[in-house]
């Protein structure tokens, strides 16, 4: 395992239009090869984080730098999966045609190439849903569309991984082959896995980031009842508080209202 | 109906003809342009456009009429104010997303008033009803060759840009993030729609283009699983509402467009029916 940093964020701040910044004096370095989990309340940051790393959005203060370059120049070796709510469910597409996007490229035009055809295929392999490739998308169950949404992610080719709450609405009996999975993708690539499942960040990384507006760092071994008490009581009142907001916000990524009433 | 079929040969009947060719030739672009409205939820959009199209109509009769600009046809008023409406509603909505539906909604109603002050001050008899409500009437043989210049138009980049176009549609984001144009992409899809309802305010009239718009993408969306699949499916429901209701409007002598529509929602419900009778013995 090389040390050489990836990720690195300096001092960075991130506010929506309200006047209590999201995210403030951030730093935070991640080495290749160091696989994390991003955990955290609703509303103290992870979804801003995320698009911060993805480019989407650009921080007021602070500095981003991914493969030693800007977020959005990085783009290319960033593989990204979005929570499979996000879209829509019904929409008229094949597993294969799903997971092809992941090899688009700048400058695409029109037709997929032979090998844009077998890197999605060795991407449905890796995933263990060869099987599904002629299926609708709209016909699987949540577990599968999660795995056809991390294929795609695999399709870009990436070398970190951005993998948004990969665990919920998994299939019941079939998260220990789902974590064999990630395991096994850890030891090629860096990942970094936005989750609420504690018990799953907690087995499968060796660092967490947690992020509520500010963002720590533990070692995934000290991380102890306590450390969750800290960073998650304030959380789930928060939760309960401004749920509405929140969903609200994920849908649109536009969040002016949820900055500040998710940190009343 | 047999005497329907030997009027139809009458050398009289020849508009009629005319309308069921522009049908048969206007369902490719309808149906097509029609799935990616349905898949990208942006019926709203098509009908503040198609409002937006009276303006145009509007602006195109009172300049032609009062400044006596020959080549200022209302069907030109129509594509342009189209087209404007599409780019304005696309480009606020790219810059600043927000606003959006607020921005549909006054293009909407700004474009339909300005079309009503136009047509006021427009010397002469005006056919209002017909735009508001389609008149195959309005449609001449010249219109054939739009037409068919319109499928053109939305099938090249449809066929060329299918993969981006689906990309976009399933998972913008996603697509961005990948380097794709996905504002280009929308720009095109929007300004390609706007194209389709000027045909279609001619076939069922401003109103109830957004009901021809969505139906027969609907109905297909019922059988469909893939989205080129849709399209083609679309393309046929589209063409049969389309002729079914022409011929069923001369046949009870009815308003066309009404009987279009009353026609192609019949058989979306019939096939929402039969979808979930299929689902339950799935």
């Amino acid at each position: 395992m090389s040390s050489e940093p990836i990720i690195e964020i300096k001092n960075l701040y991130f506010q929506y239009d309200s006047s209590q910044p999201t995210l403030e004096n951030v730093c935070l370095t991640i080495h290749r090869g160091q696989s994390a989990g991003i955990i955290g309340p609703n509303g103290g940051g992870k979804s801003t984080l995320l698009k911060l790393l993805l480019g989407m959005l650009t921080p007021q203060r602070g500095t981003i730098r991914i493969f030693g370059t800007d977020p959005v120049s990085a783009r290319p070796k960033v593989g990204y999966m979005p929570q499979y709510h996000q879209l829509d469910a019904a929409f008229p597409i094949s597993v294969n045609e799903v997971v092809l996007q992941g090899t688009l490229r700048r400058g695409f035009w029109g037709r997929y190439s032979a090998e844009n055809r077998r890197v999605a295929a060795a991407a449905l392999e890796e995933m263990g849903i060869a099987h599904l490739a002629e299926r609708s998308f709209a016909d699987l169950s949540g577990g599968q569309r999660q795995r056809v949404l991390i294929a795609r992610a695999l399709a870009c080719s990436p070398e970190l991984l951005l993998l948004d709450e990969p665990t919920a609405n998994i299939d019941p009996g079939a998260e220990e082959q789902f974590y064999a999975t990630l395991d096994r993708l850890s030891r090629k690539l860096t990942i970094l896995t936005v989750s609420h499942d504690l018990g799953f960040v907690n087995r499968e990384v060796g660092l967490l980031i947690c992020v509520n507006r500010q963002v720590s760092l533990h070692d995934a071994a000290d991380f102890d009842q306590d450390t969750a008490n800290r960073i998650y009581r304030h959380g789930m009142h928060m939760i309960h508080h401004n749920h509405a907001c929140f969903c609200g916000c994920t849908e649109t990524g536009e969040n002016s209202e949820c900055g500040e009433a998710c940190h009343d | 109906m047999i005497e329907l079929f030997r009027d139809l040969a009458l050398p009289e009947m020849g508009f009629m003809r005319c309308a069921l060719l522009i049908g048969l030739l206007g369902s490719v672009a309808m149906g097509v342009v029609g799935t990616m409205v349905v898949t990208r939820r942006i019926t709203s959009i098509a009908g503040a456009i198609a409002h937006a199209v009276l303006g145009g109509v509007g602006a195109a009769l009172y300049l032609q009429r009062v400044n006596g600009i020959d080549w200022c046809s209302p069907l030109l008023g129509a594509a342009l104010g189209a087209v404007a409406a599409a780019l304005l509603i696309g480009l606020v909505s790219i810059y600043a997303r927000e606003r959006e539906d607020t921005v549909i909604g006054v293009v909407w109603a700004l474009g339909m008033s300005v079309g009503l002050l136009f047509l006021d001050k427009t010397p002469g008899y005006v056919d209002f009803q017909g735009y508001l409500f389609g008149n195959i009437l309005l449609l001449s043989r010249p219109d054939v060759y739009l037409t068919l210049l319109l499928d053109v138009v939305v099938l090249v980049p449809t066929v060329l840009f299918f993969n981006n176009l689906l990309a976009v549609s399933f998972d913008s984001c996603f697509a961005e993030l990948r380097g794709v144009r996905v504002k280009l992409i929308y720009l095109l899809l929007l300004v390609l729609t706007a194209l389709t309802i000027v045909l279609m305010v001619y076939v069922v009239g401003i109103i109830l283009v957004i009901a021809l718009l969505t139906l027969p993408a609907a109905t297909a969306g019922c059988f469909a699983r893939r989205l080129w699949s849709t399209m083609v499916l679309a393309v046929i429901a589209c063409w049969l509402f389309v002729t079914s209701g022409l011929l069923g409007s001369y046949y009870w002598k009815l308003p066309s467009g009404p009987v279009i529509v009353v026609i192609a929602a019949f058989v979306y419900i019939i096939a929402l029916i039969f979808n979930s009778v299929r689902r339950k013995r799935a």
